[in-house]
């Protein structure tokens, strides 16, 4: 990790209330839903992270509080970085504010977070749903939501597919 | 079951003015069944007279659950539904995939597989640069270079066909390496194509570049800002006709590329022209690549011998008992990867191809998602194509090189 990107790191996790976690030698910031806006705003504008690369999210089903993690990742040109950010959304009625307003590249990008795990982004000027149709009802990403085929069943995942294997009924 | 939901253009009225709710303009679709929107996209467009006021794109008729059936798949088997996202890029697909599983598990790629993948996934570039430049000059009315570009196709293409069996979808690049090691007629094959092909690309220049009606179509039509374009999250040559130099084979160097030297090519008029002339030159520049990676091809194994993760080779599994076992083991319950996430970003010929990649500790994917190119550089449409005629807006589809598969996934 560059010293440039630790310093901005443990800058943002002091400012706006989060955490810090590693993998693989990338250090993500995870961040409270309600200081979102704020950091979003910080990261374009002094700290000159001009694109925001990707954004995507996760399920962690069952769980529940956090159920979602929202992934952000910037890229900043002129100063050559890379940042990961994570927003932990709660799986009851889960909505977390758009960030559009600041990178409008979100807005698609939202719109299909939306629509693929049913986190509502309070503010988007344009929430439905992106590649499923209109009527469709669900959120196929999520965890909870069947992907339609059976799996085969090795010695390794026997006891867990056995518990939802459907039986002969009496 | 609830009620299907009837959609009607309530749903998209805050989208468009007032002025077409009364009838003084006019709402068209445009697609999507249509030969220039290069695909199944769909535009909703608010016109007055020939003009587009408001231009509103309606994706997702190519969406195939890429990300959902991934994660009901081992790591190593997931890999054949990349090659189906964009199938113009079925290589650099591929390849980024491999990349964030060999950064998950934390897996070595031997030097010989790094320069083949390089050398494929430049070829796989020229080839999608030859399709674009076909279809976006026919789109301008512009007949003989789509045949010129795909008579060129055709050699990148036997090129693949020749080293993996199958001309797109190839799944040539596999987690720790290559499928198996090039034959030997893949050097003069590729020779020959490297000779033929800068004469080749001064033919399509000459057909189009100072070819006045290509020009009227094309010079200041699209025009947007490099601001712009990088708030809209374009990238590729959508953002360096647009004059910033964001180029991840420079910027994050993967597989080698910082030993190779080769030119960013940079535009600041940030037109359909300019996005033209950015990617002619990326085809020059990708020959220098595959140019220089076949002069330092170096001898060696294409695949890592950690056979945790790569399955052995076909003739160790008749001798050896802990070959068999790790065939075996890799081909029912595939290897396990770390808890945790990473994501890999490489330069598809579209722009920046980025895979999100979360590991449970089991042997599938938790969560795949890809950034794709298209997606980001489709959403600047509405920005480059207000203002302009509806035939001006087809030379802009053309020139942003979107692939539906890509889009939607």
């Amino acid at each position: 990790m560059s010293e440039k990107l630790n310093q901005i790191t443990q800058e943002l996790c002091a400012d706006f209330n989060g955490r810090l976690v590693e993998f693989a030698g990338e250090p993500s910031v995870i961040l409270p839903a309600d200081q979102l806006q704020a950091a979003a705003r910080h990261i374009q504008a002094d700290l000159g992270f001009e694109l925001l690369s990707c954004m995507t999210a996760v399920d962690y089903w069952p769980e529940e509080n956090p159920r979602f993690h929202v992934i952000y990742r910037f890229t900043s040109i002129s100063n050559h970085l890379t940042l990961n950010m994570r927003v932990p959304v709660p799986g009851l009625s889960p909505s977390i504010p758009t960030v559009e307003t600041v990178y409008h590249s979100a807005n698609w990008h939202e719109r299909e977070i939306f629509d693929m795990f049913g986190i509502r982004f309070e503010g988007h000027s344009d929430l439905r749903r992106l590649l499923m149709p209109a009527d469709w009802e669900g959120h196929p990403l999520r965890k909870d939501y069947p992907l339609g085929y059976e799996e085969p069943q090795y010695s390794f995942n026997f006891d867990e597919i056995a518990v939802r294997k459907p039986a002969p009924k009496e | 079951m609830t009620d299907i939901k009837e959609v009607t253009y309530d749903e998209i009225r805050h989208l468009v003015s007032d002025r077409a709710m009364k009838g003084e303009t006019m709402l068209l679709n445009m697609g999507p069944q249509h030969p220039s929107t290069h695909g199944v996209l769909r535009l909703l467009l608010e016109l007055d007279g020939e003009l587009v006021l408001n231009c509103i794109p309606d994706v997702g008729f190519l969406h195939t659950g890429v990300e959902k059936n991934m994660e009901a798949k081992t790591y190593q088997k997931a890999e054949v539904m990349t090659d189906r996202m964009d199938y113009m890029n079925t290589v650099g697909n591929n390849f980024t995939y491999c990349l964030a599983v060999e950064k998950l598990v934390g897996l070595d790629v031997p030097d010989r597989a790094q320069v083949l993948r390089v050398i494929l996934a430049e070829l796989t570039r020229i080839q999608s640069h030859l399709v674009w430049l076909g279809t976006s000059a026919l789109d301008v009315a512009a007949m003989s270079v789509f045949l010129y570009a795909f008579r060129e196709r055709e050699a990148t293409l036997n090129i693949l066909e020749l080293v993996s069996g199958q001309r797109m979808m190839t799944t040539y690049i596999r987690p720790g390496g290559v499928w198996r090691d090039v034959p030997p007629e893949f050097e003069p094959a590729l020779r020959d194509f490297l000779n033929v092909m800068p004469k080749r690309i001064d033919e399509y220049e000459a057909l189009l570049t100072k070819n006045p009606l290509f020009l009227d179509r094309t010079l200041g039509i699209g025009t947007i800002s490099g601001q712009d374009a990088i708030n809209w999250g374009a990238t590729g040559a959508s953002l360096r006709g647009s004059g910033i130099n964001y180029d991840v084979r420079k910027f994050a160097p993967y597989s080698g590329y910082e030993q190779y030297d080769f030119e960013v090519p940079l535009r600041t008029e940030g037109d359909v022209y300019a996005r033209y002339l950015v990617r002619i030159e990326e085809m020059r520049q990708s020959l220098r690549i595959i140019h220089q990676a076949l002069e330092k091809l170096p001898a060696g194994p294409v695949r890592s011998n950690n056979y945790k993760f790569v399955p052995p080779p076909r003739s160790e599994i008749g001798t050896s008992m802990e070959a068999l076992i790790h065939h075996f083991k890799l081909w029912t319950e595939g290897f396990n990867a770390p808890k945790g996430s990473v994501y890999v970003a490489t330069e598809s010929p579209r722009g920046e191809l980025g895979c999100y990649l979360e590991g449970d500790g089991g042997p599938k994917p938790y969560r795949v998602h890809f950034r794709t190119p298209s997606f980001d550089n489709l959403q600047v449409l509405p920005v480059m194509g207000t203002g302009h005629l509806v035939a001006d807006l087809v030379a802009i589809i053309g020139s942003v090189d979107i692939v539906l598969g890509d889009v939607d996934r």
